[in-house]
């Protein structure tokens, strides 16, 4: 666990980057630092291995303070993921990998070994271990990047906008890859953005700072969605709070019913179309088994029916679900989910 | 050409104290000698100032002054003051000659190192030193080569003046064939401090090519 306990940095100039930051990481937890730029995140991350040491407050990992140990050794053992990936590039992506535990003074063969177990982990070909870091594309060098950083087995990890420098498309998979990677290794992960629909994807908490380094909130994604503390993080977390809040209900409570006969599946028994006098019409799928409500909902509104196709991994139709049946569910949902505001006096419509 | 022919096909000028390969040894070990010499002051200096960010406006300023400094005149200067018949008075200009591009360069290279290199290299818990030598050198080290370079052509051109005050080296083929209005030979030993230098470009190609990185090379 990472404690921040009434931690300021202040700078010679009076410049306040973080001010009385209090909160708590948990062991085996992603932490999603989110907040607009000015406000203190990446400060607050480099304060945990001591790229930066807090004025006052103290940081403790795991109830000892960091600033009773030697930066590189606590650095050592302390996996760092940045946004460049930083590779070295006069060196081989295997020698890259192996870094730390070259520092550490494993032998060449054993960290070579442990390097090469690393870049599969991460999705990387064998065969890019002998290139060099200008050879690969920006995802594949960030992907070192996180291998490089897991290395040594290091228990928590810092990762500080490693993947804002990336198309949308390569950031979603890395996305994926990493939340694949922590459902294995239950890291303690600290991760610094500042888009907050990356926050909510990948944080169990997220803590969102405002300009001058102070914590706006911490909560988990879906209660931050629902219960804002104040006009702030409403903003911050911008438009569709409730339609993006359904991503974190999974679908698999929905009431399935039989697929009726205008549903026209090819001989696997996956779904074609819905039929109409003129030929097909469109249609939308879902797998309850993995999908959220927010899936659910979305395959209903393709379809001119408004009923959701529901398909096992395979693509083959198991069942369908009326607007009736989502109904309820989202009814049963908003009934559980919502609690009254507090009585602030401010503007409910949010 | 017909001059150069002449001018070695001319056994007298192969032999003696004198000849060919007196000389050429004389002035190989007076720009050797120099630029070692000047390495060893301004490699560390250049290291030190542009890994710790210490010291740079005397790096910057020393090298612009040590290049404004006339080494004809300091040469004349030297020998002035401790008298003729040493080598070492010809070594001082020449080494204040090279300190500055190599200083320059190492300076800058280091210095140059992308931030978020450095940062990565900290960040992973490499010690100061360790992030000198095993990361800013080995990307710096195209830029100090070149520095290395630029100095070692400078030095071997230049060495011709130690034969101004009665040294040897090529210089002397320069001189001697100027005051005795013998234009072969002057053009004969030009024609070797030509070659000389060009040795040195190469020597120090192929240096590059073997101490520095592929990674860092290509990468440029």
């Amino acid at each position: 666990m990472i404690t921040f306990e009434g931690v300021t940095k202040r700078y010679d100039d009076g410049t306040v980057a973080v001010d009385d930051l209090s909160l708590e990481a948990p062991t085996g937890a992603i932490t999603v630092f989110v907040g607009p730029s000015g406000c203190g995140k990446t400060t607050s991350l480099r304060m945990i291995n001591r790229m930066i040491d807090a004025t006052e407050g103290r940081v403790l990992l795991d109830g000892q303070d960091v600033r009773e140990i030697d930066p590189p050794t606590l650095r050592r053992g302390i996996g760092y993921v940045i946004q460049q990936a930083g590779l070295f590039p006069h060196r081989k992506i295997v020698d890259n990998v192996a870094t730390v535990p070259y520092l550490l003074g494993w032998d060449r063969k054993r960290a070579r070994a442990r390097a090469m177990e690393l870049l599969e982990r991460v999705g990387l070909d064998a065969g890019l271990a002998r290139r060099y870091p200008f050879q690969l594309s920006g995802g594949q060098q960030q992907r070192v990047g996180v291998a490089r950083a897991l290395a040594a087995d290091p228990p928590v990890l810092l990762m500080d906008e490693p993947f804002s420098a990336v198309d949308p498309i390569v950031r979603a998979s890395l996305q994926d890859e990493l939340l694949r990677l922590q459902s294995d290794l239950q890291k303690t992960i600290v991760f610094v953005t500042h888009d907050i629909d990356e926050a909510i994807k990948l944080g169990d908490t997220v803590a969102v700072l405002r300009v001058g380094g102070r914590l706006a909130q911490m909560a988990g994604p879906a209660t931050l969605l629902t219960e804002p503390v104040d006009d702030f993080v409403r903003e911050f977390l911008g438009r569709d709070r409730g339609i993006r809040r359904l991503s974190f209900i999974p679908a698999k409570d929905v009431r399935l019913e039989a697929a009726p006969a205008d549903l026209v599946t090819d001989a696997a028994g996956r779904p074609l179309g819905w039929r109409a006098d003129g030929g097909l019409l469109p249609y939308g799928t879902f797998n309850p088994e993995r999908d959220s409500l927010r899936a659910a909902l979305d395959a209903a509104l393709l379809a001119a029916n408004g009923t959701a196709v529901a398909v096992d991994e395979d693509g083959r139709v198991i069942g369908v679900v009326t607007r009736e049946a989502l109904d309820e569910v989202l009814g049963q949902y908003a009934a559980r989910h919502t609690r009254p505001l507090p009585a602030t006096g401010e503007d409910p419509r949010g | 050409m017909n001059w150069l022919i002449d001018f070695f096909s001319n056994p007298a000028n192969w032999s003696g104290p004198g000849g060919i390969p007196v000389r050429l040894l004389e002035h190989l070990e007076f720009s050797v000698v120099a630029l070692l010499m000047a390495a060893a002051v301004a490699i560390p200096l250049g290291l030190w100032a542009g890994h710790t960010g210490r010291g740079s406006l005397v790096v910057v300023v020393s090298a612009n002054a040590a290049r404004a400094l006339p080494t004809l005149g300091i040469l004349v200067l030297v020998v002035l003051i401790v008298g003729v018949g040493s080598t070492w008075p010809v070594l001082i200009p020449l080494v204040l000659l090279a300190v500055p591009p190599i200083l320059v360069n190492t300076y800058e290279g280091v210095r140059g190192v992308d931030p978020d290199l450095r940062d990565a290299a900290y960040g992973m818990g490499l010690r100061g030193p360790q992030v000198l030598f095993r990361v800013k050198v080995p990307v710096a080290l195209p830029l100090m080569l070149l520095g290395l370079r630029l100095a070692a052509i400078q030095v071997v051109a230049t060495a011709t003046v130690a034969a101004y005050v009665g040294l040897g080296g090529l210089g002397r083929f320069i001189m001697d064939g100027l005051a005795t209005k013998n234009y072969t030979i002057t053009i004969g030993g030009a024609f070797l401090v030509v070659v000389l230098a060009l040795a040195a470009q190469a020597g120090f190609t192929l240096l590059s090519r073997v101490a520095v990185s592929p990674g860092v090379r290509r990468a440029r």
